[in-house]
Order: structure tokens, then C-alpha cells, then sequence
């Protein structure tokens, strides 16, 4: 479905290159979600706005990601914006973003907004039939944004994301600001979506979220992905010292916070990112970790050969 | 003692806190939870004086508050301070960390806080304190806007939805922060969370705010507040 491979992002300053994401590979599959975890700044929205083509235009990209559909197949990378704007954005790729009220227009009702995004994506279903999918009445449709609950506006921002029956759903943190009930039905749909064949990727930094949805989780630091494995493998025996920090830190766990500060991405150490917080360093974390096997850790690598 | 009585707070006619009373005891952590829309945010408003209620009363250390917002004596409205959600909107994006964190004691005419001790106990470095907010990431600006809010060592912290935004890592440290300066200081904090399973570790003593749920159509029913410890 989404191939990513090599994948590196970065925007030139004056004065300083920021390496938003450095070498990243990773796969998408229909009926699998893949949750990218990691604290804000680590640049996993940047790889998100990547694969849609949304970046500003001071960033430079390598590497690729292919998607297919259909025995069709496209590099999201070198497509030209126009392709991008035409048939990739809410056709083969939906979003289901941030903060959905503030996604939103405000000045429009619910309806007319979805009834847009069914015209303009031609899509095969009515708005009454997207709606109706989402638990969303005749009513709530009236509404404008204001009016709107959280979990209303979640329906509806996911109604239009279904619109153009995309292959793949992007849900960038799509949880922030809801409570525990909404945060784990939003989680329910991402699931539901995933088991209708969909593939899905979904952007977070609340692992527990992840847990109820993914199949698989990638983490993410300064960049770089460093552990990518199943689920429940990543979330009960964390292999890279940063996954097992972050795991334990939940306060369900130990409570206890890693040590330090993430590097600047525009300044980043030379050889493991991670090394100037971590307590299992070796003279060998002076080399760039490639994630091999599933984990970026020279020390975990030596520890599964033992 | 931060002692609330029956507080009401109207957005219109409709009803967001009907009656609410509790205490916020020196040295305590009151964790109170609700689901989204319920009035924690309003509440934490009222509590920090920035917010008259409609009715009830609200009194610091036995000083009884009698007017808000501008209208309260600075002597009590810096005893509580108030950290918000999302700490990008809580910042003048053309300020550098350093002057966001020495704000209060500039506004207040105070004169000699130590921002790098605050920097320091928060866990920002130097070199950021030169930044501004669209430079550092939303962990590190929430650590500012921690820094700002203990910059006059208040007496009551509440904490609305402090880490939502933020991962486990930088969650925990932050709890682990406002923890110290609660232990130094034997200051009451507030910690308002739909988290259970944080408030479940974090809180001494447990608040419960049960509201309509979050459609702002219809009129609320009386939230009531239980407590327990």
C-alpha cells in the first residue's frame, strides 16, 4: 500500500539546516494501522505533511514513498502538486486532523461543508449516507462548528475524510483535547476503518491511544525512527532505551521522566541522537544505529545476538 | 486553604457550574476530573480570579474575595496561579522565553526574579531562554509557562489539563516539577485532568465535576461535586 523508504526532511534556516526526519522506512499495509509515536518536536507531523505534499517551500526532501492502489503506483515525493492536489489528497490519501472543530470553517453549517467535500471528491456516497455512517443526524448537519461538541465535530471531520473513499487514512493526533470516552471512540473508528481494509497511520503522542488501535507502532526520536515492531512487542518489551523510557514513563508504570532534553534538530549530535540521555551508552553509540531487526540501538542489536 | 462555596458560573441562561463547593488544602494535590464540557475550565477561571461567578464565594487563606479580574487586590490575585492547556495560546508569540517567564514579576512591579533559577528548575536550558515560542517545541513552552507561573510562588497552583498535549516523558517530568515546588513551598495545587489514570497517580485527594457532557446546546444539569479522599 505505503512504501516509505529513506525518507528525510529538511528546511534550511538562515544560518542552520533543520533535519526534521532523517532516513525513515517504514510500510503502510490495507487492514493494518501503524501508530508513529514520539513527543512533539520530534518531526512526526512533518512526515506526515510530506507524504501529502504540504510543506513550505524552504524544505528539502529525499527518499521516497510509494503508494499503490490499484495496481497503480506513485511516488509521493516527486509527484507535481498538481497530481498531488488532483488525486492524492482526499482521494487515495484522507486526513483526519488535529483539533477537528478548528478545522473546520466556522461560517458554514456541518452539511454544507461535507456536501462540498462529496461534490468536489465525486464521491460513490450521498452526505446523508457519510453521515449516517458516523451516528450524525439530520440536525446535527445544521449546525456550524460552534455548536458543535468535540466528539460532533470528530464525526464530521470523519464523514469528510471518507468522502473521496480513500485508501489510506492519515490521522494526525487526531485525540488532542478529547476526553478518555471520545479519545477511545475516535480509536474504535481508526479500528473499524483498518478492518474494512483501509490502511491506516496514525500520528500521536499518547501511547495509550496507540494501544487501544495500532497493530504496529514505529517510534520516533530526534527525526529518526528507532524502534518499529509489533504493538504489543514495542509497548511490553521496548527494546531502544528512548521506547523503554517512554513506556515506563506513563504514570500507569514508574512515573519517571527520561533524563534530559531531545537534541535541537538543527543540532543534532553526531552518532546515536539519543546517547547524551541514555544509560546503556557504549563507544560504539558514536556511529549512527541503523534500525536493524526492528530497533536503531547498537547496545539492544548486541543484546538479541547474545 | 483556597475555599470555594456554591458556585454558580451562567454562560447565558444556561448553567455551566450550579453550586459547586470545595476546599484546596496547603501541601495537597486535589485531582478533579469530568469529562469534557463539564466546567473544569471555567472553574479553574474562577478559582484564579479571572472569572466573577454569578453566585457563591471564594476565599484565599481566609481572605474572602470580593472582586475579580482587575478588580482584586494584586496581593490575592497572585496568590493563585493558573497553568493552561495549550501553552501556545497562553504566550505572546513575539516574547522570548526569558521575558515570558519574568512577565508576572514585571507586571507586578517586583523586582529581582531569578529567571535562570526558575529556567533551571524546570529544565530549560540556557540557550533556549534566548528563543521564542514558534522556535522551541510545545514541551518546552509548557515548561516556560510553568516557570511563569511560580515565578511569584504562589500559593495555590491549579493545573488545567497541564499535559494533555504532551508525551509521557514530559508529562511526567512536569508533575515531577510542580511535585518539588509543592514540597518546598507547601503550596495547594489543583490538578485538573480528564485523565484517570494520571490523577489516579498524581492527586492526594479525588474531585469528581459531573456535568451535561459536552453539547453546548442544551442547559446543564446541576453538576455536583463529590469528594473523595
Amino acid at each position: 500500500m505505503l512504501d516509505v523508504d529513506g525518507l528525510s526532511v529538511s528546511f534550511a534556516l538562515p544560518g542552520a539546516t533543520v533535519r526534521a526526519v532523517t532516513d525513515a522506512s517504514f510500510q503502510v499495509r490495507p487492514g493494518r494501522c501503524l501508530a508513529l509515536v514520539g513527543e512533539s518536536g520530534c518531526g512526526k507531523s512533518v512526515l506526515a505533511h510530506a507524504l501529502l505534499g504540504l510543506l513550505p517551500g524552504n524544505a528539502a526532501v529525499g527518499g521516497s514513498a510509494v503508494l499503490r492502489t490499484g495496481g497503480e503506483a506513485l511516488d509521493l515525493i516527486g509527484a507535481p502538486p498538481a497530481v498531488l492536489a488532483r488525486k492524492v489528497r482526499g482521494r487515495m490519501i484522507g486526513l483526519i486532523p488535529q483539533s477537528p472543530a478548528g478545522h473546520l470553517t466556522p461560517v458554514r453549517t456541518a452539511r454544507s461543508q461535507l456536501e462540498e467535500a462529496v461534490r468536489e471528491l465525486r464521491s460513490p456516497r450521498t452526505a446523508r449516507e457519510l453521515a449516517e455512517r458516523f451516528g450524525l443526524g439530520d440536525a446535527d448537519l445544521d449546525r456550524y462548528p460552534h455548536e458543535l461538541s468535540g466528539g460532533m465535530a470528530q464525526r464530521v471531520v470523519n464523514a469528510i475524510a471518507l468522502a473521496g473513499d480513500p485508501g489510506l487514512l492519515l490521522a494526525d493526533e487526531p485525540t488532542t483535547g478529547l476526553d478518555r470516552p471520545l479519545v477511545d471512540r475516535a480509536m474504535g473508528v481508526l479500528r473499524e476503518l483498518c478492518d474494512e481494509g483501509r490502511a491506516v497511520l496514525l500520528i500521536t503522542h499518547d501511547l495509550r491511544a496507540a494501544e487501544r488501535v495500532a497493530d504496529d507502532i514505529a517510534v520516533m526520536y530526534a527525526g529518526r525512527l528507532v524502534e518499529l515492531g509489533p504493538a504489543a512487542q514495542v509497548l511490553e518489551r521496548p527494546r531502544h532505551p528512548y521506547a523503554a523510557g517512554l513506556v515506563d514513563a506513563q504514570p500507569d508504570r514508574s512515573f519517571a521522566p527520561i533524563p534530559g532534553m531531545p537534541p535541537e534538530l538543527s543540532h543534532l549530535p553526531g552518532g546515536c541522537a539519543f546517547a547524551p540521555r541514555c544509560a546503556r551508552v557504549t563507544p560504539a553509540c558514536r556511529a549512527v544505529p541503523p534500525l536493524a531487526d526492528g530497533v536503531a540501538c547498537w547496545e539492544a542489536a548486541d543484546a538479541a545476538r547474545a | 486553604m483556597l475555599r470555594a462555596r456554591e458556585i454558580t458560573v451562567r454562560y447565558g441562561r444556561r448553567a455551566v457550574l450550579d453550586g459547586v463547593s470545595f476546599d484546596v488544602t496547603p501541601g495537597q494535590v486535589l485531582g478533579l476530573g469530568g469529562p469534557s464540557g463539564c466546567g473544569k475550565s471555567t472553574l479553574a477561571r474562577v478559582l484564579a480570579l479571572m472569572l466573577r461567578p454569578a453566585a457563591g464565594s471564594l476565599s484565599v487563606d481566609g481572605a474572602q474575595v470580593r472582586g475579580w479580574r482587575q478588580r482584586a487586590p494584586r496581593d490575592l490575585r497572585t496568590r493563585v496561579a493558573l497553568l493552561y492547556q495549550q501553552p501556545r495560546s497562553a504566550v505572546d508569540p513575539k516574547l522570548r522565553l526569558s521575558e515570558i517567564i519574568a512577565e508576572p514579576a514585571y507586571a507586578t512591579g517586583r523586582a529581582g526574579v531569578d529567571v535562570s533559577a526558575l529556567a533551571g528548575e524546570v529544565g530549560l536550558t540556557a540557550d533556549l531562554l534566548g528563543r521564542r515560542p514558534h522556535e522551541v517545541s510545545d514541551g518546552q513552552l509548557q515548561r516556560a509557562c510553568l516557570a511563569r507561573a511560580l515565578s511569584l510562588e504562589p500559593g495555590y497552583l491549579i493545573c488545567d489539563e497541564m499535559t494533555t498535549m504532551l508525551d509521557a516523558s514530559t508529562q511526567a517530568h512536569l508533575v515531577a516539577v510542580v511535585n518539588a515546588y509543592r514540597d518546598r513551598t507547601g503550596a495547594g495545587v489543583l490538578a485538573i485532568s480528564h485523565d484517570e489514570v494520571l490523577l489516579e497517580r498524581w492527586a492526594d485527594a479525588r474531585a469528581e465535576l459531573t456535568g451535561a457532557g459536552s453539547r453546548p446546546a442544551t442547559p446543564s444539569p446541576s453538576p455536583a461535586l463529590r469528594s473523595r479522599s
